[in-house]
């Protein structure tokens, strides 16, 4: 990059292609990734960004293709070479041990030793030093399953550049974090990339690739399709390259429920021991209710607490006028309510099991005389894979093994099976890909249409505000506002999520 | 889907595919057909009716308990207490009928009384191991240690450290139940066939045995599917109580007796044929047509060993041990190349 001569790579890849069986999901791709750069890999769901960053960290073998790293032919057979080239790959899913202290965490492998023994001394200071020089406020003694998301992703990032990563790939970063974390996070891939170390930056929100990256390469069904500096795309442009098609509309028109609608669910001051602290709301039938707030506002709890999978301490659920004793999800289901979890890894589905028992889990009994009958299951599956259009290679595939896309559609499909005239989804597209984004949004569109009613919890701004009819803003248990109509506004739910606006402000 | 341990054994459809076969469907199955060829080449006697029934009779015990195991690991459970749950349960009966014998006599209502007893011991013995485990939120391994140590000194106390007998002519009277056979079968097998097949349709065909799956591949996906999993946990414990049960009911007669030393280490009989069966042991996945094969396999070493000269007796164990974990790292098959 210097002088505007083309720099050496730090590390290439060459014509890599990867076959899982008989499903060939790259196709020679080539790669190359400069010192210092921030380098955006984009596509969608499927298109291969993870599969292909796990073959240069050494987690997955390419069935053919070479990695040069200073421009030598170098084989990368595990995570461990990789590692010590300098190449590391922070997870989507994290990679720490759940019970061990966060020095421990930093310091796993590669602990340093006084004689025989552990020098703990050294490694806490050194984690500590880590710790601070990233701005993260957090005590390296503590153990990581006593830590909130955001900070086991900063120690995530802390353990990788406390092993000196020369290129350090980031496979969505953000997607955990609020937008404060967020902006610590920017800081701190200028000031790694001020060093020389080369980001590998994966990511759904085109926007912040825009502000973050210096170039940006996209792939669509496992080939390259370009690779640009990032001053020369504009979001639109990769939207486009990613999908193939143009999106004209990613949101549909919205259509209001009329202003007396019948109110099918109404919520009084829930209180949630330590999430919710008296939050109350009204759904009409037609009506798309938008949740917004920061990571930890309480919408999830709230949700959780209509719906009896947490335990309310006080409050009221009346659906459809009248007042039900709503204790677990049998109960939500049964009053026509059904709720899709933010969490479809660890909440939503079966990741070991097939697409038929997941599909009909809920429903179970709606599939069930004295015996299940699989005959039905089967005919359900068939008409939920075309209704939501879920792309699995087979139809006895493991739901673990689809993409994450395709798992929220099974996990929507699912919770679609009970037929309810609530709607409840929390973050419904996270993580997923802007073809499915459209589809799902669509989906919710169609569903109020019809006259169901839906409450999207959502910390995707665009998509709070391109959907919803009316949006509650909600903060530290509470909710600090409401808006509808034309003033749904970015700024104004900014104002009330931040609590510059509000009752807190007063 | 059918399992195809239990569909017609190795017709030639499954023959052909042999080469490329699926070893985790297919081990438990090709392990036993290798035990069965290794026994007829070892000792012709192995082959004689009389000893392939006294087999199956042999492993009914364990079979029976192993079924009802089957359900509590699927749900991602485990019950240690099962060997002293039984032991317990047989010292019971034994006591009750022997007390009844004055008043209902020395006939089947007095035996029909012992079995109620039976059942009912079973299902509160399970009751008890589900509901401390689910309400207490304890880890079902320390909530079952301790039922079993509990069973165990019970039935130890109830002897008074030496064997609790059953009246003799209730005995005789009851003793058909193990020794006789009905159209050729003996009735302990019968008793085995019927729960293994009920345990099956349960397990695959109806929404219990579907939510055993599920909460043992994640709490929280049954908890957030609708599914009350701390009631379907306990009532897995319960299935398993009333297997011990049905067992008990059929190992009384064959010797009348209980003492502290009936039915020690059944539970890791049990346990052994679940898992040789292709169960996964952490929950999640659950044959019952493999636990079938499981209890027989196991049952069988010890009857080949006892017809050859080649291997002592006392390396039974050697030999089930080693059954065991070579039958899970085929199944886990990771050193296959397709993983």
């Amino acid at each position: 990059m210097l002088d505007g001569a083309p720099a050496a790579p730090v590390v290439a890849m060459r014509a890599i292609n990867k076959a899982f069986g008989p499903v060939q999901v790259l196709f020679d791709v080539d790669l190359e990734f400069e010192a210092g750069e921030v380098h955006a890999l984009v596509g969608e769901n499927g298109a291969g960004k993870s599969t292909l960053m796990k073959i240069l960290s050494g987690y997955v073998e390419p069935t053919s293709g070479e990695i040069r790293v200073d421009n030598k032919a170098t084989a990368v057979p595990d995570s461990a070479v990789g590692e010590a080239l300098g190449i590391v790959l922070i997870h989507q899913e994290f990679n720490l041990a759940e019970q061990l202290t966060v020095e421990e965490n930093i310091f796993l492998g590669r602990e340093l030793f006084k004689g025989w023994f552990l020098d703990k001394k050294a490694m806490r200071a050194r984690s500590a030093q880590v710790l601070a020089h990233l701005k993260a406020d957090i005590d390296p003694r503590t153990r990581i399953r006593d830590l909130p998301v955001s900070d086991k992703q900063l120690v995530e990032i802390a353990k990788a550049v406390s092993r000196d990563a020369r290129v350090l790939i980031m496979d969505e970063p953000t997607a955990a974090l609020t937008s404060s974390e967020t902006e610590v996070l920017f800081e701190l891939i200028e000031e790694l990339k001020g060093r020389g170390v080369t980001i590998v930056y994966i990511s759904h929100k085109l926007e912040e690739v825009e502000r973050v990256a210096d170039r940006v390469t996209v792939l669509r069904d496992g080939r390259r399709i370009t690779t640009r500096p990032m001053a020369e795309v504009s979001q639109d442009d990769m939207a486009r390259l990613m999908v193939g098609r143009e999106i004209i509309d990613m949101y549909p028109p919205k259509q209001p429920p009329v202003p007396d609608a019948e109110i099918v669910l109404e919520a009084g001051n829930i209180h949630v021991p330590g999430l919710v602290e008296g939050a109350s709301f009204r759904l009409r039938r037609g009506e798309i209710l938008g949740f917004a707030g920061l990571v930890g506002s309480g919408r999830t709890g709230l949700m959780e607490a209509v719906v009896g999978l947490s335990h309310r301490s006080a409050g009221e659920i009346r659906v459809r006028g009248e007042a039900r004793d709503i204790r677990n999800l049998s109960d939500a289901t049964a009053a026509g309510i059904a709720y899709l979890t933010k969490d479809r890894k660890d909440k939503g589905l079966l990741l070991n099991m097939t697409l038929r028992p997941n599909l009909t889990l809920l429903a179970l009994d709606r599939f069930t005389s004295l015996l299940i009958d699989e005959a039905r299951e089967e005919e359900a599956l068939k008409r939920a894979v075309r209704e939501f259009d879920i792309r699995a290679g087979r139809l006895n595939a493991t739901a673990g093994t689809l993409s994450g896309g395709n798992q929220q559609k099974l996990l929507l499909a699912k919770v679609m099976q009970v037929e309810p005239d609530i709607v409840i989804v929390d973050e419904p597209t996270r993580g997923i890909d802007v073809g499915t984004k459209h589809q799902i949004y669509v989906f919710i569109s169609e569903l109020a249409k019809q006259g169901k009613s839906c409450v999207l919890v959502s910390s995707d701004m665009p998509e709070i505000i391109g959907l919803s009819h009316r949006v509650i803003v909600m903060r530290s248990g509470r909710v600090m506002g409401e808006l509808s109509g034309e003033a749904i506004e970015e700024h104004e739910i900014v104002r009330y999520a931040t609590g510059l606006k509000g009752d807190d402000a007063k | 889907m059918n399992d195809p341990e239990l569909a017609v054994t190795a017709n030639s459809r499954a023959r052909s595919r042999l080469l490329d076969l699926d070893l985790k469907l297919y081990g438990p199955l090709l392990a036993l057909v290798a035990l069965f060829i290794l026994g007829a080449i070892i000792n012709p006697a192995f082959l004689s009716p009389a000893n392939l029934a006294n087999i199956l009779t042999r492993s009914a015990f364990i079979g029976i308990i192993a079924v009802g195991a089957t359900f509590v690991i699927t749900s991602g459970g485990l019950d240690l207490s099962v060997g002293s749950m039984a032991a317990f349960i047989a010292g019971v009966m034994i006591i009750v009928m022997n007390a009844l014998v004055g008043t209902l006599g020395a006939g089947w209502a007095t035996i029909f009384v012992g079995i109620a007893v039976s059942v009912a011991l079973g299902v509160s013995a399970g009751l008890i191991n589900g509901l401390v485990t689910t309400r207490g939120k304890i880890e079902a391994f320390i909530v079952t240690l301790g039922t079993m140590g509990i069973y165990r000194s019970l039935v130890t106390y109830l002897a008074d450290g030496g064997t609790l007998s059953l009246n003799f002519s209730v005995r005789s009277v009851y003793r058909p139940v193990y020794y006789d056979s009905v159209l050729g079968i003996p009735i302990p097998v019968l008793v085995f066939a019927v729960v293994a097949v009920i345990g099956y349709v349960i397990l695959n065909r109806t929404r219990f045995g579907r939510h055993c799956f599920a909460i043992g591949s994640n709490e929280n996906v049954a908890r957030y599917s609708a599914i009350h999993v701390d009631n379907l946990k306990t009532l897995a414990y319960v299935v398993q109580g009333l297997c011990v049960s049905i067992a008990t009911i059929i190992y009384v007669p064959r010797l009348g007796s209980a003492s502290s030393s009936t039915g020690v280490l059944w539970e890791l009989e049990a346990i052994a044929a679940v898992i040789i069966g292709g169960t996964v042991l952490k929950g999640g996945y659950g044959r019952i047509g493999g636990t079938v094969i499981g209890a027989i396999i196991l049952t069988m070493i010890g009857n080949i060993l006892n017809l050859t000269d080649a291997i002592s007796n006392y390396l039974n164990g050697t030999v089930q041990g080693v059954i065991i974990i070579v039958a899970v790292l085929l199944q886990r098959g990771s050193w296959r190349r397709n993983r």
